[in-house]
């Protein structure tokens, strides 16, 4: 039996691409069981191996881990990315609670209505620039150092290398006015974990194309 | 200069009253700014108090900590609530994961349309006797122990605690299926520190209000 995490999703990024990167950051190989069917979720469900009845979940250490969060949690600090000490984490939780809101509100898009689209995507501009790459660009011009807490590789880095990256696929010159993040974002690249998982070939999931949405919906059981 | 905790929001549960329960539950004491007006709030964001313009706020240990879960993590962390280690943590986490899902819908459900409000009230009773009630129940079924995890109170048992309370107010019945949860419940309220802030006149918030809700919506300016 492998001794790797196994990841149970589906085939696209959502609410498991976060643990992804996580894992990929910390040089942990991991396999994936996708969800491909209403079905599929019903028989895992069934199976009793979804402590609330929802994916994600991670088989990990002889635990079947749901809850984005808890998972992400257990990650960090397993694989010494949650910091040194109960402030560093404190910072580290506050960071990472932030770019999971401004995550939210890009996997919300591909749900709104197309005439809803563009004055949402509108907010998503507006909350990026004003709201939250602001706090980041100070963090790193204040402290002068390449990463977000204690001077070293941390989850807040990843999970924003990986927001910057998703908020340019939204709109490709969204960093224009912040030169830091900027650089953070090509420092943080070249960390070579995360190079190796930013190549093609890697376990990184591509944007949620229009086409697979039915499907997603379907297995969810979203629209009803 | 104060040492003790300060808690800026509205007077009101909301997204702070976790906040309080996890306080109380660990006999901190604190003191509280309440949002009144807009005015104090855009002069909090002026100030740059609200790392992204929004409250919890939580002024502790020199920091001005914001995110609600950032705040319950530190104060669970702090003061022996989260475990003896990394797996307790997991579970920790994942409970409280759990609850903090439903404890959203009860948090969200003043703010919801007239005409959605009788769906939102079955769906949170559905959720709490379907999904999440039974997942305790098992649990505390299975090891026989008083708490959730590792045989000591941790931050999972205290929301426990207040999320039941809260569905017991929209739903009264809701523990007729549940026999640990009901003994649960009495041994947690029977905790002296529980106690104590199940009592008139302690922090503890009561249920939302029309007051409440157009206090938060004119303070967050939301349409």
């Amino acid at each position: 039996m492998s001794g790797k995490p196994k990841l149970h999703y589906f085939n696209g990024r959502g609410r498991m691409e976060s643990i992804r990167w996580l894992l990929a950051a910390a040089g942990v190989e991991f396999d994936e069981c996708f969800l491909e069917t209403r079905d599929d979720l019903l028989k895992l469900q069934k199976s009793g191996a979804l402590l609330f009845q929802q994916v994600p979940m991670v088989e990990i250490d002889g635990m079947k881990m749901v809850q984005t969060r808890a998972i992400g949690n257990y990650i960090a600090a397993k694989y010494n990315l949650y910091g040194k000490d109960l402030k560093e984490r404190a910072l580290i939780d506050m960071y990472v609670e932030a770019i999971i809101d401004l995550d939210e509100l890009l996997m919300m898009y591909a749900l709104q209505p197309a005439d809803k689209k563009e004055q949402y995507l509108a907010n998503i501009v507006d909350k990026a620039t004003n709201r939250y790459f602001p706090v980041y660009e100070k963090v790193l011009k204040d402290q002068g150092q390449d990463f977000l807490v204690g001077n070293q590789l941390s989850r807040a880095d990843v999970q924003l290398l990986e927001a910057l990256l998703m908020a340019e696929e939204y709109k490709s010159d969204i960093l224009a006015k912040f030169p830091l993040l900027q650089s953070f974002k090509a420092r943080i690249s070249n960390v070579p974990t995360i190079k190796k998982f930013l190549q093609p070939g890697s376990q990184r999931k591509p944007p949620l194309q229009e086409k697979d949405l039915p499907k997603v919906m379907k297995i969810f059981n979203l629209g009803q | 200069m104060s040492e003790k905790p300060r808690l800026i929001y509205f007077n009101g549960r909301g997204r702070m009253e976790s906040v309080r329960w996890l306080l109380a539950a660990a006999r901190v004491e604190f003191e509280e700014i309440f949002l009144d007006t807009r005015e104090q709030y855009v002069k909090l964001i002026k100030d740059g108090s609200l790392m992204f313009q929004q409250v919890p706020l939580v002024e502790i240990d020199g920091m001005k900590m914001v995110q609600t879960r950032a705040i319950l993590s530190y104060i669970a962390g702090k003061y022996n609530l989260y475990g003896k280690d990394l797996k307790e943590r997991a579970f920790i986490d994942m409970y409280v994961e759990g609850i903090t899902d439903l404890m959203h819908m009860i948090l969200m459900f003043p703010f919801s349309p007239p005409e959605a409000k009788e769906k939102n009230l079955a769906l949170i009773t559905e959720r709490a006797t379907h999904r999440y009630f039974p997942v305790f129940e098992k649990a505390l079924k299975q090891h026989g122990q008083d708490f959730l995890v590792g045989n000591q109170v941790s931050w999972a048992d205290i929301q426990l605690m207040e999320v039941i309370l809260a569905v017991e107010e929209k739903t009264p019945a809701v523990l007729l299926a549940f026999p640990q949860l009901q003994a649960f419940k009495t041994r947690m309220s029977n905790m002296p520190a529980i106690k104590k802030f199940l009592q008139p006149g302690s922090p503890r918030k009561p249920p939302p209000d029309d007051h409440y809700v157009s206090t938060v919506l004119k303070v967050l300016a939301e349409e």
